[in-house]
């Protein structure tokens, strides 16, 4: 797509997601609204996702521990605080702080692909021990107690920022959860853009080159590891408004389904892990209703033809099959628009010139 | 003096078992750069085999000897040839599919087996040291992952099967032009190690309860046991289960249970820090 046209769609697309936010809740049940608060939530998730490995090239197997100590800090500080201003923006700056952290740890010590991905993995699993032993009463932070296995049912909602009479309802948590998805994701879009963004795109296709030009790529990791953290943060704190904390948000089990959701949605583009977080949590969920198959069944066997058959995605396989029925005529580019290589020694092999008719610069660095 | 050696066949089985555990994942891992995410379900179909075959009659230790890494080797094979077999080279791809046939055979055997708790008692009794207990069953497993170990040194380094092996994890492009169908290599090791998993699944079935989601519980402790020993299977294997087994063992005699896992994990975390290419990276690296 040229420029103008790029712009045009995400225009059409801003208005669309704006009628959605605004026309939902008049359609929708209040449960169907909550759920879809939920899909939001982790549609969020997935876009933190997207960033630190799509365009930053680090396969983070631990996304949850930052989503759960998210939605972990903003539980305990709620209570303790009573008003969940300042919880939320420490909800933000704990997992912020925390990827920080291990991001130092990781980058400063050289350590890629695989090896990232068990240290990430193995801090998940920590996370989830120790919050499954905080039962009984010798586990509290301040006036909250961890409680175990349960987690803290009485996680409780936001309110209007400084004002702890009013909570809000479930569908003001919508529009806050619908508009924080637009919002991010246009200012993920923004940090692609930016000279930062670009330099991560070049150090997740050309580590060594990138630094020989004399960027510190532990940096650059660090602050788009970082960023990410602070986004699954985000997630945690509106998955806590919708359900309630629990050890099971540092589980491998939302650890895995975010990989799936950027995998099946399109590794390497923004817009493509919203929509698969939101398409493979509607159909999980009627597939829980039907009781037919397990829904393990399904989602294993589609990440699994995904990653044999369609390993660039759903998204760019759209793109191309638009684009294809746009210029009939025209070469069709053997690539799409999006280069969605994680790591490309250890994704696939890299075609070494672009092709002929492939798209311009701008939006291989700007998503979609 | 009797608690001390109580103690130490805590920490041996503990190694043990970490061993037992691993290993599968460590062959396929060592010989052919990919990692099964599917290890637990294969270990978990190992459990379900074991439970199936002594239901019909089989005796105990023929299930768990041979029933189960028969059937859960046959399976690796199939995988192999319908899956793996496309990924090779792309190391993170095989991660996402073998998380994705990890998940379809979990629902798969819930759809299956139920999703209830089986179980095969344990046999054997315990012994007595002194004033303390331990189970003679632990220390059978014990003996069994030694011999197998062993045998997989023996293979290895004596046999002709082992030498094509070895040339084919070197390097190859060397050995198919050399006149190795290096892909049938390639299946038969996939289907080894998966019969690994297997003899794990069932040799664990007496100790643990068998569910289909079973094999969660042990893949991600494989996963960092293999990459934290590095790249040479047996020593990296064994000298990172003796670390973390032992290091989980005593944390968890001086503190809780919680705590030793935390421990074992830590330590992982800090090994892979300082050894990014883990144990076998830096010591013993012309080890098998």
């Amino acid at each position: 797509m040229t420029r103008r046209a790029s712009m045009a769609a995400s225009l059409v697309g801003f208005g669309v997601s704006v009628a959605a936010i605004f026309l939902l809740p008049s359609v929708l049940e209040l449960f169907t609204l909550i759920n879809a608060t939920i899909y939001v939530s982790m549609a969020i998730l997935a876009l933190s996702l997207a960033l630190i490995w799509g365009y930053g090239g680090i396969l983070c197997f631990g996304q949850a521990a930052f989503f759960g100590l998210g939605g972990y800090t903003y539980a305990v500080a709620a209570i303790n605080f009573g008003d969940s201003t300042w919880a939320v923006v420490l909800a933000m700056v704990v997992p912020a702080l925390f990827a920080a952290l291990l991001g130092y740890f990781m980058f400063w010590g050289r350590i890629g692909d695989v090896y990232l991905g068990v240290i990430t993995l193995t801090m998940t699993l920590i996370f989830f021990k120790l919050f499954n032993a905080t039962a009984g009463d010798a586990y509290k932070i301040g006036k909250a107690a961890l409680g175990g296995f349960n987690g803290i049912p009485s996680t409780p909602p936001l309110n209007l920022p400084w004002d702890v009479g009013s909570p809000l309802a479930p569908e003001d948590i919508w529009y806050i959860a619908a508009s924080l998805l637009v919002l991010l994701y246009f200012g993920s879009r923004w940090l692609l853009r930016t000279s930062f963004g670009r330099v991560v795109v070049s150090i997740r296709e050309n580590e060594r080159r990138s630094e020989l030009l004399g960027y510190d790529v532990r940096r650059y990791k660090l602050g788009i590891f970082t960023i990410g953290g602070a986004m699954a943060g985000i997630s945690g704190i509106l998955f806590a408004n919708c359900v309630f904390v629990s050890p099971t948000m540092f589980s491998l089990f939302y650890s895995a389904q975010v990989i799936i959701w950027v995998t099946v949605g399109g590794i390497g583009t923004l817009l493509g892990p919203i929509i698969g977080a939101i398409a493979l949590q509607m159909i999980v969920a009627k597939l829980g209703t039907l009781e037919v198959i397990d829904p393990n069944v399904v989602l294993g066997s589609i990440l699994l033809l995904f990653v044999l058959l369609v390993p660039k995605g759903l998204l760019p396989l759209m793109q191309s099959g638009f684009d294809r029925l746009r210029r009939p005529k025209a070469p069709v580019p053997v690539e799409p628009a999006i280069r969605p290589t994680a790591t490309p020694a250890a994704r696939r092999p890299e075609p070494v010139s672009a092709p002929v008719g492939s798209a311009p610069a701008t939006n291989t660095l700007g998503g979609s | 003096m009797d608690l001390a050696v109580v103690v130490l066949l805590q920490v041996i089985a503990a190694v043990a078992s970490l061993v037992l555990i691993s290993i599968g994942l460590a062959v396929i891992f060592g010989m052919m750069r990919v990692i099964n995410l599917a290890h637990g379900e294969f270990i978990m179909l190992g459990a379900y085999a074991v439970i199936y075959a002594t239901r019909w009659g089989v005796n105990l230790w023929v299930a768990m000897l041979v029933v189960a890494p028969i059937v859960v080797g046959l399976i690796g094979v199939v995988v192999e040839r319908t899956v793996i077999r496309f990924l090779y080279g792309r190391m993170i791809d095989t991660m996402l599919a073998t998380w994705g046939l990890s998940l379809l055979l979990i629902g798969a055997a819930t759809m299956i087996f139920g999703n209830v708790t089986a179980g095969v008692s344990a046999p054997l009794g315990g012994v007595t040291i002194g004033e303390y207990q331990t189970s003679l069953y632990e220390l059978v497993i014990v003996a069994i992952v030694t011999a197998v170990v062993l045998a997989l040194m023996a293979v290895l380094r004596f046999t002709q099967a082992g030498l094509i092996a070895r040339a084919t994890m070197q390097n190859p492009a060397m050995a198919a032009s050399l006149g190795i169908d290096t892909s049938k290599v390639y299946a038969v090791t996939f289907g080894a190690g998966a019969a690994l998993s297997g003899l794990a699944g069932a040799l664990i079935s007496p100790l643990s309860g068998v569910v289909p989601t079973m094999g969660v519980a042990y893949v991600a402790k494989a996963f960092i046991t293999v990459i934290s020993g590095g790249a040479a299977i047996i020593t990296g294997t064994l000298s990172a289960s003796t670390l973390l087994g032992s290091l989980n063992t005593l944390a968890t005699f001086v503190a809780t249970p919680v705590i030793g896992e935390v421990t074992l994990l830590f330590a992982a975390i800090v090994l892979l820090r300082i050894l990014p290419q883990g144990i076998t990276g830096k010591f013993f690296r012309r080890a098998l």
